[in-house]
C-alpha cells in the first residue's frame, strides 16, 4: 500500500477496510482516548459518559487492580497502594526517584535493572506496569466503542521527554498489547487539532502545562507540513506543583506539622486541587481541613492570594519559552497564534502571565484537556492507512541533544538539539592508549558539558579493536534517532570492521525479554495464546506484505523488472501466500523474510523513482 | 550499494553544486520530498521498508540542514572539491583575525560588569551577526570566482566563521542566563 503511494500519489489505493485505530493521550493526572469515526476525531467516553479517566491504578490484595475514577475515590484511604503521578517516575532512576524527595507517597524500593518499584498490596510493580494498566483500560474503552481490535495506536508524550522515558512510555504500551505506530509529541498533537480546523498558515506556539509536565513547541505550518522549529520544556513542573504550594500553605494557615501522615498529605492534596479549580472562575473559596486530633481549620483562599501562590511556578515556564524563541531564531512578534493546551492552563494567571509574554490573547477554543488526545487520534488514522491521500505531515524535533562522553568527564554532542527527526548522525573518535583493543562508550543526553550533568542513557563497549599505536583507529560512531525520537548506537573500527551497536534502553529500563515474559504473564491462558496471538501477528504482517507487493507489481512491475526477476519475485509472492494460508508462525515469518530478500533492488528502485518524481517538473536552471 | 546513498546533497535536491540556492525554493522541495519519503507514509508497510524510509528520510534531514546553513553548505561544497577540514589542527594565523577574537571574547567576558549586561551581550550579538553576515557575503563572491586562489581563501574564511559561530553560542547562552536571572529565582 505505501508502495503504490510512491508511484501514484494521485490514485487512490483500492478500498480496504477500515482500520481501528486510536489516540491516546497518556497524562500526569488524567488519560484519555480519541478516534475518528466518520470522518471526525473525538474522545471517547466510559459508560458513565466520562471522557476523561484519571491516571490512578490501585493494587488489591488479590492482585486486582482498580484504575481510574474508583481509585481516585479512595486515594486518601489508601494511599500507599493508590498509585497516582506515574507518569512522572517513568524512565527515571531510583536516584532521581529519591530526588523528588518525600513528595511521593509511596514505599520505594530499588530493584535489580536500577529501576525503582513501587511496593504494594498486589505486589512490587513498576511504573511502566503502572502506566501499562492504565492503557489497558483506554484500549478496552477504545475495541468496546468501535466494535473490534485496534490495528495500531498513537501515544502522546511530552515533547522535553528524554529518551529513557519516550522508552519507558513505548515499553509500557507493548505491555498493554498495543501496536504503537507512533510516539508523538504533545504540543505537535495539539498543533494538528487545531491547524486542521483552521487550515492556518504561519508560525504558531503551543504552551502545554499539564499535571506533571510543561512543554513550549514552536511550529511552523505550511499545507499541511507541520514544521516543528524547537521545543524546550520541563518535564518535571505542571499542576502538581501548584497544588502542592497550595497545600503548602495551608499547612503553614493551619499549623500542619510537616511529618502529617500519607492519609493526612493526600486529603490537602485534594483539598488544594480542588481550591485551585474552583478559583477558576470564583473569586474566592472557603477551606475546610479535617487535623489529625478530629478537630477542623477553617480559613479562605482568594484568586489574588492563589496568584501570588503559582506566580513563581509559572514564570519558571517563561525561560523555556524564551529559549524556544532564541532557538527557532524568532520573537514574540513573530508568532501568529499562541495554543493553549492541558488542564493547567485553565488557571486564569497562566493565560494572563502568557498572554502578557507573547502579546497576545492564547487561543483556548478546544477543551484543553482533550486537545492532545484528538490531534494523536488524528495522526493514528492517517498511520493506520485509512487516509492516503491525505496531505498531512508532522516533522518533529529531539529535545535535548545526544552526545558521547569523551576524556575528562566531558560531552561530546553528535546531535544537537532541535534537529529534525528522524536524523542519522556519525562522528569518528580514536584510542588514546598503545594497544588498546577495547573502547567504552557512555552515551548522554542533555546541554551542559559536563557528563554529571546530563541524564546517562546507555553504556557500551567497542570490543575487537586491532592492537594500534594511540591515535591510530578510528572509530565510527553513528547516531540514530528514529521518527519516535528513540535513539539507536553503532561503533565500528573502519580498519578491522570490529562492530557493536544498542538499541538504547536506559540501563533503568526494561529489557525487551522482560516486557517479553511480562507480557506471557499477563496473559493468563499462558502458551496458546502467546502462539495463537503469535500466529495472528505473523499473518497480518504477510498480508501486509503482499498487499504491498501486489500493489507495487501492478503499477510498475513490468516497466522496472527484467522478466527473470519478475519471475523470482511472482514466486516468493505466491509462496507467501501459501504460508498465510496455513497456522505455521515460523513459515510465515521465513517467507517473509524470502520474499523482502527477492524484492529488496526493486524496492530501492521503486524509492528511487519515486523521488525522482517528486523531483519531475523541476530543472536544475529553476534555481539559477 | 542503493544508488541514493551515494548522491550528494545537492543531487537528492536537484540542486546546482554552487554557493548561492534560493532558500524558498529549498524549503518548498524538501517538504515535496518529506511528503514522499517520511516514515510517517510508510507506518503500515512492512519492517524492512519502514527502516528504508527511516534511511531516506534522515539522509534528506540531513542534506537539508547542511544546504540552508551558509557556513555549513560552504564547507561541504569545499568538501565535494576535495578540501579535507582537519578540526583538531585547524586553525588560522592571521594576527588581525586572532586580535578581534580576542577582544570579542574579553568584551563577553566583562559583560556582567557592566552597567546594563542585557543590552551590552544584544549590542555584542549584533556585532558578531554582522560580521557572520559579511562572511557569507564574502564566500558568495569568493565560490563565484573559480580559481584555487579563491579556494583557499574561502577554507580560511569557513574557519573562521566557526569562530564565529561559536562566540556567537556562548553570547546567546549568556542572553538566556541574564534573562532568566532577570525573572528571579
Amino acid at each position: 500500500m505505501a508502495l503504490l503511494q510512491i508511484s501514484e500519489p494521485g490514485r487512490s489505493t483500492a478500498p480496504h477496510e477500515h482500520r481501528l485505530a486510536a489516540g491516546i493521550d497518556l497524562g500526569t493526572t488524567n488519560s484519555l482516548v480519541a478516534s475518528v469515526r466518520s470522518g471526525i476525531a473525538a474522545t471517547l467516553p466510559d459508560a458513565q459518559a466520562r471522557h476523561l479517566l484519571p491516571s490512578i491504578v490501585r493494587y488489591l490484595a488479590d492482585g486486582a487492580r482498580v484504575v481510574g475514577h474508583d481509585a481516585k475515590a479512595v486515594a486518601a484511604q489508601d494511599p500507599l497502594n493508590t498509585i497516582a503521578s506515574v507518569k512522572r517516575l517513568m524512565g527515571r532512576g531510583v536516584g532521581d526517584v529519591k530526588a523528588l524527595g518525600g513528595r511521593l507517597p509511596y514505599e520505594f524500593i530499588a530493584s535489580d535493572s536500577g529501576m525503582p518499584r513501587i511496593r504494594t498490596a498486589a505486589g512490587d510493580v513498576s511504573p511502566v506496569e503502572v502506566s501499562a494498566d492504565i492503557l489497558k483500560v483506554l484500549r478496552e474503552r477504545a475495541e468496546q466503542t468501535l466494535g473490534g481490535e485496534l490495528t495500531g495506536v498513537v501515544i502522546t508524550v511530552p515533547a522535553y521527554f528524554d529518551d529513557a522515558q519516550r522508552q519507558a512510555t513505548k515499553d509500557a504500551g507493548t505491555l498493554a498489547g498495543l501496536n504503537v505506530l507512533r510516539l508523538l509529541n504533545e504540543p505537535t498533537a495539539a498543533a494538528v487539532a487545531y491547524g486542521l480546523d483552521r487550515a492556518s498558515e504561519g508560525v504558531i506556539a503551543v504552551y502545554d502545562l499539564g499535571g506533571g509536565t510543561f512543554d513550549i513547541s514552536i511550529l511552523r505550518l505550511n499545507k499541511g507540513v507541520f514544521e516543528v522549529l524547537s521545543t524546550a520544556g520541563d518535564s518535571a513542573l505542571g499542576g502538581d506543583d501548584m497544588d502542592r504550594a497550595i497545600a503548602r500553605w495551608i499547612m503553614d494557615q493551619a499549623g500542619i506539622s510537616d511529618d502529617a501522615d500519607h492519609a493526612q498529605l493526600r486529603r490537602l492534596l485534594r483539598d488544594a486541587c480542588a481550591a485551585k479549580e474552583a478559583l477558576t472562575d470564583a473569586e474566592r473559596v472557603d477551606l475546610k481541613v479535617e487535623l489529625m486530633d478530629g478537630s477542623h481549620w477553617e480559613g479562605e483562599l482568594t484568586r489574588s492570594q492563589l496568584d501570588s501562590l503559582v506566580d513563581p511556578l509559572i514564570r519558571k515556564t517563561l525561560s523555556p519559552c524564551r529559549r524556544a524563541l532564541r532557538d527557532a531564531d524568532l520573537t514574540p512578534g513573530d508568532i501568529r497564534e499562541v495554543v493553549m493546551v492541558g488542564g493547567s492552563t485553565r488557571v486564569p494567571r497562566v493565560r494572563e502571565l502568557v498572554g502578557e509574554f507573547f502579546g497576545r490573547d492564547p487561543l483556548v477554543d478546544i477543551d484543553p484537556d482533550k486537545v492532545v488526545a484528538v490531534g494523536a487520534a488524528i495522526q493514528a488514522d492517517i498511520l493506520a492507512g485509512n487516509k492516503p491521500e491525505d496531505e498531512m505531515l508532522l516533522l518533529d524535533v529531539i529535545p535535548l541533544s545526544l552526545g558521547l562522553e569523551t576524556m575528562g568527564g566531558l560531552v561530546e554532542k553528535i546531535v544537537a538539539r532541535n534537529t529534525t527527526i528522524p536524523v542519522a548522525r556519525a562522528q569518528e573518535f580514536t584510542t588514546f592508549k598503545d594497544g588498546q583493543t577495547a573502547m567504552a562508550l557512555h552515551v548522554v543526553q542533555g546541554e551542559r558539558e559536563t557528563v554529571e550533568s546530563c541524564r546517562s542513557l546507555a553504556r557500551f563497549e567497542l570490543r575487537g579493536i586491532p592492537p594500534m599505536v594511540a591515535g591510530a583507529a578510528r572509530i565510527r560512531v553513528t547516531f540514530q534517532v528514529d521518527a519516535d525520537g528513540l535513539l539507536n548506537v553503532a561503533a565500528q573500527e573502519q580498519t578491522s570492521g570490529a562492530h557493536s551497536s544498542i538499541a538504547v534502553k536506559p540501563s533503568y529500563g526494561l529489557s525487551d525479554q522482560e516486557i517479553e515474559s511480562m507480557l506471557r504473564d499477563s496473559i493468563s491462558h499462558a502458551e496458546d495464546d502467546m502462539d495463537a496471538r503469535r500466529l495472528r501477528e505473523q499473518k497480518v504482517e504477510g498480508e501486509r506484505v503482499l498487499e504491498a507487493i501486489r500493489a507495487a507489481l501492478a503499477a510498475d512491475g513490468d516497466e522496472l523488472l527484467e522478466a527473470a526477476e519478475r519471475g523470482r519475485i511472482d514466486q516468493a509472492t505466491e509462496a507467501l501466500a501459501q504460508a498465510c494460508d496455513g497456522s505455521d508462525a515460523q513459515a510465515i515469518k521465513a517467507a517473509i523474510a524470502r520474499l523482502e530478500k527477492t524484492s529488496s533492488e526493486y524496492v530501492a528502485r521503486r524509492m528511487d523513482a519515486g523521488i525522482r518524481k517528486a523531483m519531475a517538473g523541476h530543472k536544475v536552471e529553476d534555481f539559477e | 550499494m542503493p544508488p541514493e546513498s551515494v548522491k550528494t546533497h545537492f543531487e537528492l535536491f536537484a540542486l546546482p553544486a554552487t554557493f548561492m540556492v534560493d532558500g524558498e525554493a529549498l524549503s518548498a522541495r524538501y517538504r515535496e520530498l518529506q511528503r514522499t519519503m517520511h516514515p510517517d507514509r510508510f507506518a503500515s508497510a512492512p519492517d524492512r521498508e519502514r527502516r528504508l524510509a527511516m534511511e531516506q528520510a534522515a539522509q534528506l534531514n540531513e542534506a537539508f540542514r547542511v544546504l540552508r546553513d551558509p557556513l555549513a553548505r560552504a564547507r561541504y561544497l569545499l568538501e565535494l572539491r576535495g578540501h579535507r577540514f582537519d578540526d583538531e589542527h585547524s586553525t588560522t594565523r592571521d594576527p588581525e583575525f586572532l586580535m578581534e577574537q580576542m577582544e570579542l571574547r574579553e568584551a563577553l567576558a566583562e559583560v556582567r560588569d557592566s552597567a546594563d549586561p542585557l543590552a551590552r551581550v544584544g549590542v555584542l550579538m549584533d556585532q558578531i551577526g554582522a560580521r557572520l553576515k559579511a562572511m557569507t557575503d564574502q564566500l558568495g563572491d569568493l565560490f563565484g570566482r573559480d580559481s584555487a586562489e579563491a579556494q583557499r581563501e574561502a577554507v580560511q574564511t569557513v574557519l573562521r566563521m566557526q569562530f564565529f559561530r561559536r562566540l556567537e553560542e556562548e553570547a546567546r547562552n549568556l542572553e538566556a542566563d541574564l534573562e532568566d536571572e532577570l525573572d528571579g529565582p
